[in-house]
């Protein structure tokens, strides 16, 4: 087994353990944190599969920006005369929730063992970022959902800060 | 170099895992946090078939940069109505929240 293998098994079970951890917590500020650990762990999978920006950015998106937020929201909502109550648990449908989540894990499962992917990879390009970058602003590439995300991200945070507001 | 196999049984335990959040919780800001872990579960899906299938290509990558556009407004709007209904309702145990029942 090579070093990379080794490492993927390291970074799937810090991903995948606190990811069952967010879900079955009955804290939801612990859930939070076991979240931010999730985030970390798929960091370390972006670098092992040799995507080394996507990692930065799921450093700064995820637990620079979306993690402070849910924690901020916690702390925000926090109902200080029943503490517990806040956790709140799982509702009475959650057996029923777990056996879909199982299906699904089965037969996603199943598909990706029984299809046949095709050869074996070839190597990264060296500069693979710059071709990124070029195809984000490339007119024959991406370049409209490029504005369009920028226009979905300004009129988010418009929305959020009406949504939000104190009236 | 690891088997494509495996990062796909990886990313649907962890798609799997945000469905049974979201399915299950009670509470709003878990069930955002169940989204989350699936928006994840693709965005590694999407990295890895990048990785194996189509490295020369930077589309893979970009398709994974929208994901994180998308889930960032999606968590922004998504805790800004849960604080909104916290205001109105003094509650976020989604059960509570019922008013358009019939």
């Amino acid at each position: 087994m090579s070093l990379q293998q080794i490492l993927f098994i390291i970074f799937g079970a810090i991903t995948l353990g606190a990811a069952l951890l967010v879900v079955t917590r009955r804290n939801v500020f612990h859930a939070a944190l076991f979240l931010i650990l999730s985030f970390f762990g798929v960091a370390g999978l972006y670098v092992l599969l040799e995507a080394p920006f996507l990692a930065a950015v799921q450093l700064f998106v995820y637990v620079g920006g979306i993690a402070i937020l849910i924690v901020f929201a916690i702390t925000l909502t926090r109902d200080t005369m029943n503490p517990l109550e806040n956790g709140a648990g799982r509702n009475r449908q959650w057996w029923a929730a777990a056996l879909v989540a199982v299906a699904l894990c089965g037969m996603l499962g199943w598909v990706a063992l029984n299809h046949d992917w095709g050869a074996a990879p070839g190597p990264v390009l060296e500069h693979s970022i710059a071709i990124l970058g070029t195809t984000l602003v490339d007119p024959e590439g991406l370049v409209l959902p490029f504005e369009v995300a920028s226009v979905l991200l300004l009129v988010t945070l418009i929305g959020t800060v009406t949504i939000a507001r104190e009236r | 170099m690891i088997p494509l196999e495996w990062v796909l049984i990886l990313a649907a335990a962890l798609f799997c895992a945000g469905v049974y959040g979201v399915l299950s919780q009670r509470n709003g800001i878990a069930v955002l946090m169940g989204i989350e872990l699936m928006l994840n579960a693709t965005n590694i899906n999407l990295v890895a078939f990048w990785r194996y299938l189509e490295p020369g290509a930077a589309t893979g990558q970009a398709f994974a940069l929208f994901v994180y556009a998308v889930a960032a407004a999606e968590a922004a709007v998504g805790l800004a109505l849960i604080i909104a209904i916290w205001r109105t309702r003094d509650t976020i145990i989604l059960e509570d929240i019922d008013l358009l029942k019939g």
